[in-house]
């Protein structure tokens, strides 16, 4: 089969992720899926695919894709300078590329993650039902290398491509993620329930799509939990960690299914999206429900 | 996530949540299960109200619906912290391997990444706390101890379990679907070859 684009640079990272592996977290198997589920959605919808396609995600932007066919690409997420063989192109909506021409996409100006949507979807295996690759478990398709050939998987198009830049709000500053008392919130001092929401959180510049970590002052457990080892449990996306050094990790989609440190607060699946597009130094703050 | 007093319970429950239409995920843990809705109309009351009714209809099942597969696992007890291991626990490295060997361990549930598997059973002399510093990698099929379990390394990954010995039985095939051929509840027995 004919690639419909080839890699020409790559970013840091070139994944394919769809909407992730749900549902074989007790076989131990991660979700995974794009970190930021609303730009790779708004994608989909503008090259006319189901909401499940799977796109690519491009940490840090600086990529190049020559298109080999002619396709309908869509380019959302973080912002980033993007042009089609030198001529500027707006991002958030379809783009037509006929064979031979060059999109290439800058350094994003904001945010982390930027997708591309290819209309009928990135083609690849399906590995446990889904083509995303899990950066822990090493599942599906490994990251995209310069030369590296992506195919159409000709999913079903339900709508035709939209072919207007729809507007995208910016993040907006201070970053606040809303979230839910975790399961083990009470391990946490009252002081440190208090921190938790009270303080500016500092991105960490050790994230991945395993998790996020936020850096402040120490949050103490609860005196009589101090010491004690959490007998493993279930972890999800979302999910707000404090190992023993106090400082909080937001999971990522990558990461472990189980897990020994107890989880304070869970993150919406909206402030999730935006947690996978935070940069290291951000200020971030969390709003509890 | 609920909490439940035995891991036959916590199997017993996660058995009829996984074939409950209105349950998403159910996932073991040491002590407790997570559940999620798999309907988009399921409130976490209903979900709440959902999940104390199949309390209810798994107790008298305890867990035994059908017989648990048991595997043996031929184990070369090589490990890097054998030694550290007879060291902290008073005993001879013969004497750790023999009773790593002794009992039948149970699949307490799968998890962290690419379905390590948590065995039960340990007896509690050989017990030892996990390193103080994990190791940036530990290769696929090491067998080790750590958090109380003894299990085995399905993939190549970072780990701070006590490495104990090394097999070639394979567990996780990622293209089978389930990909784990340990489901919990399964009997695990280690035999040094």
């Amino acid at each position: 089969m004919l690639p419909v684009l080839i890699v020409g640079r790559t970013s840091t990272l070139i994944t394919v992720q769809d909407l992730g592996r749900a549902g074989r977290a007790h076989h131990g198997v991660g979700r995974s899926g794009a970190f930021d589920h609303a730009s790779a959605a708004l994608g989909n919808r503008l090259v006319g695919n189901t909401a499940n396609a799977a796109v690519l995600e491009a940490l840090l932007g600086s990529f190049t894709l020559v298109a080999v066919e002619s396709c309908v690409v869509a380019i959302t997420g973080a912002v980033v300078d993007l042009s089609v063989d030198g001529r500027p192109v707006a991002m958030n909506t379809a783009i037509s590329l006929a064979p031979g021409k060059l999109l290439d996409a800058g350094l994003p100006e904001d945010g982390l993650r930027t997708y591309v949507s290819i209309c009928g979807g990135v083609g690849g295996p399906i590995v446990l039902g889904s083509r995303s690759y899990d950066t822990l478990g090493h599942i599906g398709r490994g990251p995209l290398g310069v030369g590296d050939e992506i195919i159409c998987a000709h999913s079903e198009v339900i709508t035709p491509p939209w072919f207007e830049p729809v507007p995208v709000a910016p993040i907006a500053r201070p970053v606040v993620l809303d979230a839910e008392r975790g399961p083990r919130y009470e391990w946490m001092s009252e002081e440190a329930q208090r921190a938790l929401v009270n303080t500016t959180w500092i991105v960490d510049p050790s994230i991945d799509r395993i998790g996020v970590r936020l850096r402040g002052p120490k949050l103490e457990r609860r005196a009589n939990r101090v010491g004690l080892e959490l007998p493993s449990e279930a972890m999800i996306p979302g999910a707000v960690q404090l190992p023993s050094g106090g400082q909080p990790i937001i999971l990522g989609p990558d990461c472990g299914t189980t897990g020994g440190y107890p989880v304070v607060a869970v993150l919406t699946r909206r402030a999730l999206n935006v947690a996978g597009q935070v940069r290291p130094g951000d200020s971030v703050r969390l709003r509890l429900r | 996530m609920i909490e439940l007093d035995s891991t036959s319970a916590i199997h017993a429950l996660h058995r009829l949540a996984l074939d409950h239409p209105s349950i998403g995920e159910s996932v073991p843990g040491a002590t407790t299960l997570y559940v999620s809705a798999g309907v988009p109309n399921l409130s976490t009351d209903g979900l709440v109200d959902l999940l104390v009714a199949l309390t209810d209809e798994a107790a008298p099942h305890d867990g035994v619906r059908t017989e648990p597969s048991t595997h043996v696992v031929d184990v070369v007890y090589d490990g890097a912290d054998l030694a550290d291991v007879a060291a902290i626990t008073g005993l001879d490295v013969d004497e750790v391997i023999r009773r790593h060997t002794a009992p039948t361990y149970v699949v307490a549930f799968l998890g962290f990444s690419r379905g390590f598997p948590y065995l039960a059973g340990l007896d509690p002399a050989i017990v030892v706390p996990r390193l103080a510093s994990p190791r940036t990698s530990v290769p696929a099929g090491s067998v080790a101890m750590g958090a109380g379990y003894t299990g085995i390394y399905p993939a190549s990954s970072p780990g701070g379990w006590r490495l104990l010995g090394h097999t070639s039985a394979q567990f996780f095939d990622e293209h089978s679907d389930p990909p784990s051929s340990l489901q919990p509840g399964d009997r695990v027995t280690f035999r040094g070859v």
